[in-house]
């Protein structure tokens, strides 16, 4: 077989985690919305409209790390080290967030605080992937299949920005959700905060990438270097064309038509990071072919994810589907 | 604080602690995933609406239950990195496409269907419902197949080669997968799930009984729970008893751990039934033995030799005290299993499994046996294994991330706290929702379309059932 087994499993990998991004972004998003609903009932309508789907997104996040381990593990062992302090603070925020889904509704005088808990840990979790981002752009140091830095080297004013972005980019993806999901007064609350949200992610987006060319000469080469150059000039025209979408969508509709930009969006930011990264796994430290698992390993797992990943995604589509249309007040699943 | 700690024992610490609270959720959801599956199965068959209410009625506790097992899982799933990279980059290769696997085949089938489950029984109809049932019920059983193979892979390893950055590369799938301790571990876990649920809804039965709420979903549970009960906690027994000597042929120093064997007995070892071991002295204190028993419970011979630790280095030598201890808490809550479905056997034989107000008090205190079994079994197994992570191939002290001990004992103490107050919580939810009655939901019992006008009349149904 002549097939360059790291670079699919790369692949496989980025897929992943850009599925997780953008499916557990926009149920994170709904929990970073949830203060600015003081109306109960409309936060019933929003918990409701991700809760048969919620579990099947966070899957993605594991298959992230699990799948990381699997293929990569020297990269699965140097950056989750690496990045000890947040993803410890985002596994105990998704705790908080995942058990807020079904606490929630078993306790009239402690729903409050879960509606605390569930924003708190959406929030965090949030700003924790944000950080982690940055922190892996701006590159970890790696000596003798170790990471070597220290338990702060993640925090920089650069990874505090990537982590502020991401805030602002799940909560435009949660506001354009309820907009497709929901309707009346709820719909324009959310079309009003997914405005604000997607200003905001415009410029994280936009100060984040003048800035990552600054961080290493690499990026510097990458971006502006033939012929990814190309690419640095188309992807500017690709996401004034998403916002257009979004801000059409937003002011006049349809109501699909917002999150269909914010997922543009996302996969647009997502493959600028994809291409700085290439051929790295870990940024000017570990290549994808440095950090995989021995042939055996990876021919044997990928076996099976040809057969069952698209059996995955089926089911998970055939899942979205029976829970598809608008969530009117008091129609909820507990 | 901190900077005076061992960072590897710390790692240790948060690594049992996470896994010893994850695992509580798994062995109840994959035995309560297959009892949600049976009473929807029960009630498509006979269409007796007492097993759609059972199914209601513990479908949401289950949610509970697996939204507690999933984000506990999660963490899992990154402690391997966070602080035992080093085990991750060696071991990755071999174990990681198992639990690559796990998510594939079981986390994802688990999570995509677990909403039509949920909430989807009246937009999918009946069939299909079913169907996601019976996947969320095979996915628990999956996932413990894939990590039940990881776990016995590292504690009888096979079928693997030394590459030379030193890590273990796979030459033989199935040789990993099935290794010799697997077939025997996992037999053994899904018992001790299904043992555990039984006891589970046994208790919360008995509970309601003791109440006086003499309904027709109480007597049905203590029947289903009481039934299992005794058909599993025999062949659970059995089942340890195999796994014990599997475990005698691949790691005897386990073995002596759990026996407190310090001497070699050359012509027939005791069996201790208790004292207090010393690694120090390596001895057994005031220990209460039975002569020769444990040669033949091990080797089916009075005065068969069996060698004691005093062959193997000190620094090779589990922690005995634990070992001990946790196996023989496990055993006997075993035989007080086996004791209670005998009980309701008898119970039951004369006409009186639902008018014995003793044999319901019994169950009631039997209900948390499960999961403490479960636990001693765990403690047992793992800690038996060390000083290894890999046994007989990698040291636990090899095996850790170079965290400085601050960072592992601030996240300890973080996942402490949150642990306890989270799912404190939860139980106390879980708790409350097992005392509460089994609702009565119309629609679905009348068999007519599914959003009948109205409300049916819910006195003339529950008459229909009896109550």
């Amino acid at each position: 077989m002549d097939i360059d087994l790291p670079t699919v499993w790369a692949a496989i990998i980025a897929f992943a985690v850009l599925a997780y991004v953008v499916m557990d972004g926009f149920d994170l998003g709904i929990g970073i919305l949830f203060p600015l609903f003081p109306e109960r009932k409309d936060r019933d309508v929003m918990m409701n409209s991700v809760a048969p789907v919620w579990d099947g997104n966070e899957t993605w996040l594991v298959m992230g790390g699990g799948g990381l381990l699997a293929v990569f593990p020297l990269a699965y062992a140097t950056i989750l080290p690496a990045l000890y302090a947040p993803l410890t603070a985002m596994l105990l925020a998704l705790v908080f967030r995942g058990v807020a889904f079904e606490y929630r509704w078993r306790s009239d005088t402690g729903s409050r605080r879960w509606d605390l808990a569930f924003f708190g840990g959406s929030a965090v979790a949030t700003f924790a992937q944000g950080i982690a981002l940055g922190a892996l752009v701006q590159g970890i140091s790696i000596e003798n299949r170790a990471y070597a830095g220290g338990w702060w080297d993640w925090l920089t004013p650069f990874s505090v920005l990537t982590g502020a972005a991401l805030l602002a980019g799940y909560a435009l993806l949660g506001a354009c959700w309820l907009v497709l999901k929901t309707e009346g007064g709820l719909r324009d609350a959310a079309r009003r905060l997914a405005r604000r949200a997607g200003l905001a992610t415009l410029a994280g987006m936009g100060v984040v990438s003048l800035w990552t060319p600054f961080l290493n000469a690499g990026y510097l080469d990458r971006w502006f270097g033939w012929p990814t150059i190309g690419f640095s000039l188309l992807v500017p025209l690709l996401v004034a064309g998403a916002a257009f979408g979004l801000w059409r969508g937003l002011t006049r509709g349809p109501d699909w038509l917002p999150f269909v930009s914010a997922l543009g969006l996302f996969v647009l930011g997502y493959a600028g990071v994809g291409i700085s990264f290439y051929p790295w796994m870990v940024p000017f430290a570990l290549t994808i072919h440095e950090a995989a698992a021995p042939d055996e390993s990876l021919a044997f797992l990928l076996v099976g994810s040809v057969v069952l990943l698209p059996m995955i995604l089926a089911y998970t589509a055939y899942a979205y589907w029976v829970f598809r249309g608008k969530l009117r007040h008091g129609e909820g699943y507990h | 604080m901190f900077e005076n700690f061992d960072a590897i024992l710390l790692a240790r610490m948060q690594f049992a602690f996470t896994v010893a609270f994850h695992i509580v959720f798994p062995a109840f959801s994959i035995g309560l995933a297959s009892y949600l599956a049976v009473l929807l199965g029960l009630w498509l068959k006979t269409g007796r609406p007492v097993f759609l209410r059972l199914f209601d009625f513990w479908k949401t506790i289950f949610a509970l239950s697996f939204a507690m097992g999933v984000v506990s899982g999660i963490v899992m799933s990154y402690q391997f990195g966070t602080n035992w990279s080093a085990f991750s980059d060696k071991a990755g290769p071999v174990i990681g496409p198992l639990m690559g696997y796990e998510v594939l085949t079981a986390f994802f089938l688990e999570a995509g269907f677990l909403g039509i489950m949920l909430f989807g029984r009246e937009r999918v109809g009946r069939g299909l419902h079913f169907f996601a049932t019976l996947m969320v019920a095979g996915g628990t059983l999956l996932s413990a197949t894939w990590i039940l193979a990881v776990n016995s892979w590292m504690q009888t390893p096979q079928g693997f080669a030394i590459n030379e950055v030193g890590q273990f590369v796979p030459v033989d799938w199935w040789a990993v997968i099935f290794n010799p301790s697997f077939p025997y571990r996992l037999v053994h876990m899904v018992l001790a799930a299904y043992l555990t649920t039984s006891l589970v809804v046994g208790a919360v039965a008995a509970w309601h009984k003791l109440r006086g709420r003499d309904w027709p979903e109480v007597h049905t549970m203590f029947t289903m729970a009481m039934g299992m009960l005794v058909v599993v906690a025999p062949l659970q027994i059995l089942m340890g008893d195999l796994h014990g000597l599997n475990t005698l042929e691949h790691q005897p120093v386990k073995v002596m751990a759990m026996e407190g064997h310090f001497q070699s007995h050359p012509d027939g070892a005791p069996l201790i039934l208790f004292g207090l071991p010393d690694r120090a002295a390596q001895t057994v204190h005031w220990a209460v033995e039975i002569p020769k028993l444990s040669s033949l419970i091990l080797k089916h011979d009075l005065n068969a030799p069996l060698d004691g630790l005093d062959t193997v280095a000190r620094e090779l030598q589990p922690p005995v005290e634990i070992v001990f201890w946790s196996f023989r808490i496990m055993v006997a809550l075993g035989f007080a299993m086996l004791g209670l479905g005998l009980w309701a056997l008898v119970a039951a034989l004369r006409g009186r499994l639902h008018d014995s107000p003793w044999l319901h008090r019994a169950a009631l205190v039997m209900g948390p046996a499960g999961f403490v079994a479960v636990l001693a079994g765990w403690i047992t197994t793992e800690v038996g294994r060390q000083p290894w992570t890999i046994h007989g191939q990698m040291l636990t002290a090899d095996s850790a991330s170079p965290i400085s001990a601050p960072a592992v004992g601030a996240s300890l103490v973080a996942f402490i706290v949150v642990y306890f107050a989270i799912f404190a919580a939860g139980a106390v939810y879980i708790l409350r929702l097992m005392g509460r009655l089994p609702e009565v939901k119309d629609k679905d019992l009348t068999g007519g379309p599914l959003r009948s006008a109205g409300i049916t009349p819910g006195p003339a149904m529950e008459a229909q059932d009896g109550h």
